[in-house]
């Protein structure tokens, strides 16, 4: 199969262009200390609906882990544990132990805000809220109570170069975001979520919604992010997640199926059902 | 055979069609003729001593000041006491409210609470406001009653405008570590703002037709003076007008014809603010 061949290749060069690679033998187990997100039987119910199934994975600091797997496998709902955002769903409900920077964020008493300012969001529509480019940098910073304007004027400048979005807008801050592409409205929304310093990124297929030029500015930019930051990206685009992502996790109906490094996952997976999804052959 | 049939279906069309324009036509004719007629009567009589005359028994001097500043007073005190209620309670419901058996009730009872009859909240008024509160008749007790009457208008108009914004800009408010009211008040709020107050004023042009809940309530005909404070008494144009069709002499007929056409010129203001308002509004926020 074409498609199989060219992921292939994709991580051929990477095997190549990386550090030497560890295999999994040699691996020294790693102290939970060492990892950023913890999650230990992690089980998810829409009422009577079990939407996760005992989860257990270990996602390392500045890297980049992609989610794979078909529509509906539960992939999303994953991601959107990390930050509670399924706290809004009315029926929802967790057991099990999620751990984010050594804390339980399901049964220790934390901060729900704090916590979203630790770990930002990136969603699969651009979704910029109807404000100048400014005052969408600006949001989250506002919204923690800081009045400080040469500080926030500095975090916005700051936080639009990151996404190198800076020499395209620098001259129009005042212009309603939603007048610009839909690329551009991606990286501000990656640009917002910087602006308020995240450990964690999570990003819900960030870039399906956009063109491939835009997509390609994205998956760059993923590169440079991962030396500051720990990104968990959900994708349906086999090649993005074997060009960006470190580690990789397929999911299917709720299963964890497999998860390990990018380029095992996808030269040698352990699980037929990985290799065919990788391959094209379902989902 | 399916000849027939199409030709049959067309025939129809036609029909319906046809049914369809007198029905429209019908409403329309209606409405021309009860205003060309109101015009042709009321039109000569509008002038300015008219607007600022006092209520009198001769038919010649009499004006509407009193009835008119009483509208004014009115519909200031209903919408200020309506407007945080109506759109408190609307954001409780659709934001705060959890889903459950006990806000379908509220929902029910709140749709049912905008057919009531408004006399009845006439006599809820008069009860509550007037005696119980001891407010007597005046324009805070009336005002206070028709703000409940259009309670229900602006609940609804609030959670319909609420549930228009996409969840999309709540998700990337919440993501950012925004609380509930900050996200209410920062993206919620702004976003529904056109929509709810559309709503409002909606309500509130139906309130300013209103006579029979104010006349319960204990709103006066005659009134010699303007009212100063929200305890005078008062009168108001619906009032005014139902008072002065029902005299004998003709003077008051077409004096009460021009008051219609005053009350028409406010109502139809109230509506052509709220369409500008909603048509402002959606160009500016698309998404």
């Amino acid at each position: 199969m074409n498609y199989r061949s060219e992921t292939q290749e994709l991580i051929m060069k990477k095997d190549t262009m990386d550090t030497p690679v560890e295999t999994n033998e040699t691996k020294k187990p790693k102290k939970d200390q060492e990892y950023k997100i913890i999650t230990r039987n992690l089980d998810v119910f829409y009422g009577e609906f079990q939407a996760l199934k005992n989860i257990n994975m270990k996602i390392l600091p500045y890297s980049v882990t992609a989610l794979i797997g078909p529509s509906g496998c539960g992939k999303s709902t994953y991601l959107r544990v990390f930050n509670r955002m399924n706290d809004y769903i009315d029926d929802f409900r967790i057991e099990g132990d999620v751990i984010v920077d050594r804390k339980n964020i399901y049964t220790e008493k934390i901060e729900i805000e704090q916590l979203r300012k630790d770990v930002g969001m990136v969603f699969q529509k651009p979704n910029p809220f109807p404000k100048t480019i400014f005052e969408n940098v600006a949001y989250g910073l506002r919204i923690q109570g800081v009045k400080d304007k040469h500080f926030i004027n500095e975090k916005v400048e700051s936080s639009l170069k990151q996404v190198t979005l800076w020499d395209e807008v620098k001259d129009n801050l005042k212009k309603n975001a939603l007048a610009l592409s839909g690329g551009q409205q991606q990286r501000l929304c990656i640009a917002r979520t910087l602006a308020v310093e995240p450990e964690v990124i999570l990003m819900d297929e960030p870039t399906s919604a956009l063109d491939p030029i835009s997509t390609g500015k994205i998956e760059e930019l993923l590169f440079d992010l991962k030396n500051e930051y720990t990104i968990v990206i959900v994708t349906h685009n086999m090649q993005q997640a074997a060009r960006v992502s470190d580690h990789t996790a397929f999911f299917y109906m709720g299963d964890l199926i497999e998860e390990g490094k990018t380029t095992q996952i996808f030269t040698k997976p352990s699980n037929k059902r990985t290799e065919n999804y990788i391959t094209g052959r379902f989902g | 055979m399916t000849s027939r049939k199409n030709r049959n279906n067309r025939l129809k069309d036609k029909i319906f069609s046809v049914w369809g324009i007198i029905s429209t036509l019908i409403g329309l004719i209606l409405l021309v003729i009860f205003i060309g007629d109101i015009i042709i009567e009321g039109i000569h009589r509008i002038d300015w001593d008219f607007l600022t005359g006092l209520p009198s028994r001769k038919p010649e001097i009499a004006g509407i000041f009193t009835a008119m500043m009483g509208t004014i007073w009115v519909l200031l005190l209903t919408a200020m006491i309506s407007f945080p209620i109506g759109v408190a309670a609307g954001v409780y419901l659709e934001e705060y409210g959890k889903k459950g058996r006990l806000s379908k009730l509220l929902e029910i009872n709140i749709s049912n609470l905008a057919g009531v009859p408004s006399i009845i909240y006439g006599l809820l008024g008069l009860e509550i406001f007037a005696r119980i509160m001891n407010l007597g008749s005046s324009i805070l007790a009336g005002s206070m009653t028709l703000a409940l009457l259009i309670l229900p208008i602006i609940i609804v108009a609030t959670r319909e405008s609420i549930k228009a914004v996409p969840s999309s800009l709540k998700d990337a408010s919440f993501a950012l570590g925004a609380t509930k009211w900050q996200t209410i008040y920062l993206q919620v709020l702004p976003a529904s703002f056109g929509g709810i107050l559309t709503g409002v004023i909606l309500a509130l042009s139906r309130a300013v037709g209103e006579a029979a809940p104010l006349i319960v309530v204990g709103a006066l005909a005659y009134v010699p003076f303007a009212p100063k404070t929200p305890m005078d008494e008062f009168s108001v144009l619906p009032i005014q007008i139902f008072n002065w069709i029902s005299r004998p002499q003709h003077g008051f007929i077409t004096n009460a014809a021009a008051a219609i056409i005053i009350l028409l010129v406010i109502t139809f203001a109230m509506n052509g603010v709220a369409i500008y308002l909603r048509n402002k509004w959606q160009k500016k926020i698309k998404w």
